[in-house]
């Protein structure tokens, strides 16, 4: 019932097997790196405040923004000095998780 | 007071507590698509088997003028009755009565009667079908779900425990259920979940309906938290039915024994295995041609398909069958398929349900998904299930068997009492190619036409391991069988197991990667 009926090919140690993929597997996300110069929602919530501009030079460990969550204010701090190339969302917005939050040049 | 008068009280209490939450609540029910909880009772055990216990319990709440509330029977139905002259005690949550929720009278309801089936040593089946706790009973009520799981615990593996969600059953009350054998849920009738479309909109801003949050298809394809699929409430109760003939009323005794039937002749063992050992097939097929009368009773069907588990018989006598499917991701070992197999197993060794395990199956799935969602940790659960497991064990080899995964699947290793073989099967650490290109690296590297190097080596290291003959000559394997005699050894190795007796070391109990 879930799994995709036409038949694929899975390779696994250099032999491809003839068989059906189920929807989870088609649905698996491929791995991407994290990228330090995206800031990125770590859990769903509503963005406070905004403390940084685009432009705006800032250390590690500066408070960017307040992501409000489960009743919780979590200051969101940079994780590497550099300039703000921009800020994707504004005060009062609902964010899902990973959406990205702001840029760093 | 006359013996008339006292007989007319009587009737008129039983009746009016009968009638649960009145004609009103019923029709609303009704019209959900939803029989009433004592109809659900009637429908499932034998005529005139049920008999009911605590009709009369009343809550004892006094706040939010709860008081002057009478709730009949307090929301649940409890009693004791049989399926197909099964003995068991069952308890249905009424939703016609202040929507079936959960106060103290009602959890004690059924923690009685959970008391008794573990003390008489027969199966509990409990009907949710609630809204949840009852909010002005407040810190009382979420004592009576502690109470419950408390229960539950202390009779898993002693008795088996059936879970059948027909309507709502969400936050603290799921956790009954989760703590159960076998979950059944019904389309457009189960709900399960732990916060409900309104908190995640509220709280996360996504909108979802209860179906797609929880519904019985998402619970019995997603989730994995549902064993059982139907589209009725009807079909819902034969399966469950069905179920109670494969298994003991307790682990102290074994499932009922039913006359032998041959396998149908339509399905022909040996014609399920394709020639190609890359071609997929239907393992069922495989289980269909070897168990009486091709009755395959599969769990969790529709979930982790890449393995196949479910009870069958064999000369009459119940047996859980452990399969790789070919047909979906290769019959890998992945983190569902193992998190399924290994529950499975323990279910069948706490209950002295004898299994068999069909193996075909390249090994593990590769993946970041996969090593991230911790397929180490889910993996080794069925190591530890199969390990752990005294019940008599039978493994069957019918093609690949590679590496870890040929490990996992109840190897000798893992204490399998009997190890067979076919002739098609390849007992190996890897597969040819895989193996080759390791082996040979370099020659084939320099080789002026490495494809055709490649090839050859392919095909020594075929010739050389991809067969049940290294593994049969080390005893890892106690023989090599002709397909057509799988059944009749099968029905051997079980019958001549059946005092088997197996010391383990004495100890609290065992702490298995949960």
């Amino acid at each position: 019932m879930n799994e995709d009926q036409s038949k694929k090919a899975l390779v696994i140690d250099d032999t491809a097997y003839e068989t059906r993929f189920t929807t989870k597997f088609l649905r698996r996300k491929s791995y991407a790196p994290p990228n330090p110069k995206h800031v990125l929602a770590y859990i769903p919530g509503t963005i406070q405040e905004i403390y940084v501009t685009p432009g705006q030079q800032v250390k590690w460990g500066d408070s960017l923004l307040v992501l409000e969550a489960m009743k919780m204010r979590n200051d969101v701090t940079a994780d590497i000095d550099g300039t703000i190339k921009s800020v994707n969302v504004s005060q009062n917005e609902k964010v899902m998780k990973n959406q990205l939050l702001i840029e760093f040049e | 007071m006359s013996l008339a008068s006292q007989m007319m009280e009587f009737f008129r209490r039983k009746s009016k507590a009968i009638l649960g939450g009145g004609e009103k609540a019923i029709e609303k029910q009704v019209a959900l698509g939803k029989l009433t909880a004592r109809d659900r009772i009637t429908t499932l055990l034998d005529p005139e088997s049920f008999h009911e216990y605590d009709l009369f319990v009343e809550h004892k709440c006094t706040d939010f003028n709860m008081d002057k509330k009478q709730l009949a029977a307090d929301g649940v139905i409890t009693g004791t009755g049989n399926i197909e002259g099964f003995p068991l005690c069952i308890f249905a949550q009424d939703f016609t009565v202040a929507g079936g929720s959960l106060g103290l009278m009602h959890a004690r309801k059924i923690t009685k009667i959970m008391d008794h089936a573990l003390k008489l040593g027969i199966p509990l089946i409990g009907i949710n079908d609630s809204g949840g706790a009852r909010i002005q009973e407040g810190v009382n009520s979420l004592a009576g779900y502690g109470e419950i799981f408390f229960r539950n615990t202390q009779a898993s593996g002693v008795i088996p425990q059936i879970s059948v969600i027909l309507g709502p059953c969400a936050g603290g009350a799921v956790y009954s259920p989760a703590l159960t054998d076998f979950v059944f849920v019904v389309e457009n009738v189960s709900k399960m979940f732990i916060t409900g479309p309104e908190v995640i909109k509220t709280v996360l801003g996504e909108e979802i309906s209860m179906e797609d949050l929880g519904g019985a298809r998402v619970q019995t394809e997603i989730t994995g938290n549902a064993h059982f699929f139907a589209k009725t409430e009807q079909e819902c109760f034969e399966q469950i039915k069905k179920l109670m003939t494969f298994i003991p009323w307790n682990n102290r005794k074994k499932p009922d024994s039913f006359p032998p039937k041959p396998p149908r002749p339509e399905y022909d063992v040996d014609k399920v295995i394709p020639t190609n050992p890359r071609q997929p097939y239907d393992v069922r097929d495989l289980i269909r041609a070897i168990c009486d009368d091709s009755d395959f009773f599969e769990i969790q069907e529709h979930w982790a398909a890449n393995i196949v588990i479910g009870f069958a018989r064999l000369n009459g006598e119940t047996v859980g069958i452990v399969g790789n499917q070919p047909l979906v991701l290769a019959g890998v070992l992945d983190v569902d398929s193992s998190d399924k197999a290994a529950r499975f197993i323990r279910f069948c060794d706490a209950f002295n349900i004898p299994l068999i395990t069909f193996v075909d199956l390249p090994g593990y799935l590769p993946g970041v998904d996969q090593e991230h969602a911790g397929v180490i940790r889910h993996g080794a659960k069925i190591l530890y299930a199969y390990s752990e497991a005294t019940v008599p064990k039978v493994t069957v080899i019918t093609r690949k068997a590679y590496g870890g995964g040929y490990i996992a699947m109840c190897s000798r290793h893992l204490g399998a009492d009997f190890v067979f073989a076919w002739p098609t099967a390849e007992i190996a650490v890897m597969g040819p190619e895989g193996a080759a290109n390791i082996i040979f690296r370099n020659e084939i590297a320099q080789a002026d036409d490495p494809d055709a190097v490649r090839q050859q080596k392919v095909q020594e290291y075929t010739e050389k391991f991809a067969n049940p003959y290294i593994a049969a000559a080390n005893g890892h394997v106690d023989a090599v069988l002709n397909p057509d005699e799988t059944r009749e050894t099968l029905i051997h190795s079980i019958q001549i197991s059946h005092d088997k007796q197996e010391i383990r070391p004495q100890r609290k109990h065992g702490i298995p990667p949960f």
